[in-house]
């Protein structure tokens, strides 16, 4: 069943995946995306990170996404302004640094030997639980979350100070 | 739990499918006599005989009959299938709402979570309504919505983790369970509202949250018909435009319910044990939710609508703040009584 279950959802992600890439419109990209990142959160919840999974559809799926598509509407990107594609050097950057996110991957899945950590069912289920994330995040992982924190809060204040400058000049 | 549990699952998660259905039936006549009453008339009178009762069925026949008209230059696709989204948002996160002892769709451990992430995918649909419309008045609605649905969800989040700070657990039936008994100072129910006076401040917070998520006036921009015709819904006719309603009312359902079950004790008697059990626990649930429902209709009749730029100050200068301190104030209540 579970095996059932991956490979219909590694199917769709793949195919929304592709679906953004190669479709002509930026808003159907867009919701291609949100597809995809829906069945992201499929894989979160067969590996029983229902934290992770319920997370990902509230950040990526209802946040960024609807950010995404207000600033494609604000724009209002029609059909010509898509991907007319002239060959520059931000292109051959993006394209080198997929070479680079490629090789990784590979370099990754290259590694896997076969042999998983021992878990007992109990602990795998309670790996992904809102407890165990939390009791992580604030024993071991305390640092870097603290410091994680403090950049975001640093991004949102300089975000806000960019829109206050624009409206000063304005006025 | 019960003999509910032993039915079919497709029969089993179709229970709240007729819940709604009936609610919006009801909640559609009870709006035309709400909006009466508080104008000082009568309201639907003749069909059906009994005061109108029959008015939500001739409305639905009605919007059967219509012609489903697709724009020409539509985004066909999306077009059509952004109603059906809508509905599926708010009908998937009833999944996790206790309805009574007996019946839950799907009792998880991150269950009001769930529902708060499930439900930011209606944003999606206004915006994909919208946008395939292809229509001025659709995209600025659209982008209104998609504004407002994402600066509200802040504070409604803020006001629900307060909640889930006292209540230590995210599953909605175990915080119903913890609100059961009659002990607070000596009288009141246990519900959550009377253990901590700063989760008074944390249900206007989220009640006019809730208010502003489902679009309802004060907060109906969306589809504020003296500026943008019927905002993200003006292309839409018949049925299309009939699964919107359905949405829009299942979307104050729900909220209003969830209100009920974190601040007003769920499917809890408010006389202890008297009248307790599953199927009284069923029509206390129901009750609770209905008088919130009651609530917006009352305010809706009563309030004129705010700018745009009020809406965004009201959101960001005031709730925000304001649900970020409770957040505080409920935390520190909690370490020290």
């Amino acid at each position: 069943m579970e095996t059932f279950f991956f490979v219909f959802i590694a199917t769709f992600a793949i195919c929304t995946a592709l679906a953004m890439i190669f479709s002509g419109s930026t808003v159907n990209s867009a919701l291609y995306l949100v597809l995809h990142m829906l069945s992201i959160s499929g894989f979160y919840l067969l590996l029983q990170a229902q934290f992770l999974a319920v997370i990902q559809i509230l950040v990526y799926a209802g946040a960024i996404m609807v950010l995404f598509l207000f600033v494609i509407m604000v724009l209002n990107l029609g059909e010509d302004d898509t991907l007319k594609s002239h060959i520059n050097f931000k292109e051959i950057f993006a394209f080198l640094l997929g070479v680079v996110v490629l090789a990784q991957l590979l370099y990754i899945v290259g590694g896997y030997s076969g042999v998983l950590p021992e878990l007992t069912v109990e602990q795998a289920k309670a790996v992904g639980t809102v407890e165990a994330i939390g009791d992580e995040l604030f024993t071991t992982f305390l640092l870097p979350f603290e410091v994680t924190a403090i950049l975001l809060t640093a991004a949102v204040v300089g975000a806000m100070l960019l829109a206050q400058k624009t409206s000063n000049v304005e006025d | 739990m019960t003999w509910l549990e032993s039915l079919p699952l497709a029969v089993f998660v179709m229970i709240p499918l007729v819940i709604i259905l009936i609610y919006a039936l009801f909640a559609i006549w009870m709006e035309r006599k709400v909006a009466g009453f508080i104008q000082d008339r009568l309201g639907p009178m003749r069909v059906g005989g009994w005061h109108g009762w029959a008015q939500s069925f001739a409305d639905l026949l009605k919007l059967i009959q219509k012609e489903d008209i697709i724009p020409a230059e539509a985004s066909k696709f999306l077009f059509r299938f952004a109603p059906f989204l809508m509905f599926a948002a708010s009908y998937a996160a009833f999944a996790v709402i206790p309805f009574s002892s007996a019946y839950m769709g799907s009792n998880i451990d991150i269950g009001v979570f769930y529902l708060l992430a499930i439900t930011s995918l209606l944003t999606i649909s206004v915006i994909m309504a919208g946008w395939a419309s292809n229509n001025k008045w659709s995209l600025l609605g659209a982008m209104r919505t998609a504004a407002q649905m994402v600066s509200y969800e802040v504070p409604t989040i803020m006001a629900v983790l307060s909640v889930i700070i006292v209540a230590g657990s995210l599953n909605l039936m175990t915080v119903t369970e913890m609100q059961s008994g009659n002990d607070t100072l000596g009288f009141l129910p246990n519900w959550l509202i009377f253990q901590n006076p700063f989760l008074l401040v944390a249900f206007v917070i989220f009640f006019i949250s809730i208010l502003a998520e489902s679009h309802r006036v004060p907060f109906d921009l969306p589809e504020s018909e003296s500026e943008l015709v019927a905002g993200f819904q003006t292309e839409y006719s018949g049925m299309r435009w009939a699964m919107f309603m359905l949405a829009e009312y299942a979307d104050m359902l729900l909220l209003s319910l969830l209100g009920a079950v974190l601040f007003f004790g769920g499917w809890n008697s408010p006389f202890g044990g008297f009248m307790d059990g599953p199927i009284w626990g069923f029509f206390w649930f129901m009750f609770k939710g209905m008088i919130l429902v009651f609530v917006m209709m009352w305010i809706r009749w009563t309030l004129p609508r705010y700018r745009v730029d009020q809406l965004m100050y009201l959101c960001w200068s005031i709730l925000i703040p304001l649900s970020f301190i409770n957040f505080v104030l409920i935390a520190l209540w909690e370490m020290l009584f």
